[in-house]
């Protein structure tokens, strides 16, 4: 029996390489806080993944909670961050895009499902506040009903 | 040039390319975010004396409160969150021209000629203590109210769902049954 050639390996894997760097995105943010977003039904999915920047809110992670607390906090790119600096992020963020698309910049909460709305709501007033109006809820789908 | 350039071997060319292969399945992730969209109201503006708009009439207005033990109180009675969605719709569409039930006020719209739109206003406060489970919970039933209202518009008037018409015919819907929901400003002072 002849030996199956292998010399078009190369290409199959090359194939499937060029598949997986067109369809993933980068992990951009090591997450330093624990994040299980809430289940909805009503979802729409964030197209643009360009123009949308990240807030994460939830309980900083074992190793954190030492100089942290175990206390919700917000994670601002890769760092802890207070309310206050949501302003500073969003404006850095506008200055990062193109000036046309800075209108259809979206902001994506996503916050741990047992995090209190205390924080929330300081947030949103902030959004507020900056002129950052559209938001987005991560939430994931809920497969029941 | 007559010298033979031996030939490069590619027998490690598969071994190169599935380690890049593993690199990427590692360091990427596959999943589409998606959420729940709202917008915010815009901050008003900080020189504004108490605000002179016309108050809102009880019946135009679904009042849903969240307290701190995620308990929900919808129009006055306790509720759970499962039957705040029919709620929610009964109170938008109002099908029947209920006295309790918000206003309607003849409006021109597109496709449609004059038709009554509801003048009612969903809104929601929540505690400071209240769980952000809950409260998306609460925003995904309000949010999913409107939309099955403007799905049975859509599928009654265009025979296809709301997602499949185009621009204008969105717009001509969603002048009908527009997305009211306001959330109270957060209060500076006092208790809950």
């Amino acid at each position: 029996m002849p030996p199956i050639s292998t010399a078009s390996l190369p290409d199959i894997v090359f194939m499937l390489l060029f598949f997986f760097m067109v369809s993933t995105t980068m992990r951009e943010v090591t997450l330093m806080v624990k994040v299980t977003v809430p289940a909805a039904t009503e979802l729409s999915k964030l197209e643009k993944k360009s123009l949308v920047s990240y807030i994460y809110v939830g309980t900083p992670h074992n190793q954190y909670q030492r100089v942290f607390g175990s206390e919700p906090r917000i994670q601002l790119n890769d760092q802890f961050a207070r309310v206050s600096d949501i302003q500073d992020y969003i404006t850095s963020e506008r200055e990062a895009r193109d000036e046309a698309e800075v209108p259809f910049m979206i902001t994506s909460l996503k916050v741990d499902e047992y995090t209190k709305m205390g924080i929330v709501t300081d947030i949103k007033q902030e959004l507020r506040k900056a002129s950052a109006l559209h938001i987005n809820y991560s939430s994931r789908k809920r497969e029941d009903l | 040039m007559a010298k033979k350039i031996p030939e490069i071997p590619a027998a490690s060319l598969a071994d190169i390319a599935f380690m890049l292969l593993i690199f990427f399945l590692v360091t990427t992730t596959m999943d589409v975010d998606s959420g729940l969209e709202r917008r915010l109201p815009p901050m008003p503006p900080p020189d504004q004396e108490d605000d002179d708009t016309p108050p809102i009439k009880e019946r135009n207005v679904f009042v849903v409160l969240v307290n701190a033990n995620n308990q929900l109180l919808v129009e006055g009675e306790i509720s759970r969150v499962e039957d705040l969605r029919e709620k929610a719709k009964e109170f938008m569409a109002n099908p029947y021209n209920e006295e309790n039930l918000p206003e309607k006020e003849p409006k021109t719209v597109d496709f449609f000629g004059e038709v009554e739109v509801t003048k009612g206003v969903i809104s929601l406060r929540n505690d400071v203590g209240t769980q952000y489970g809950t409260y998306i919970a609460v925003q995904n039933e309000l949010v999913g109210a409107i939309n099955d209202l403007r799905e049975e518009l859509a599928k009654q008037k265009f025979g296809k769902s709301y997602d499949k018409l185009d621009r204008d015919q969105q717009g001509a819907i969603r002048d009908i049954y527009p997305s009211r929901i306001s959330e109270a400003e957060p209060k500076k002072v006092g208790g809950n």
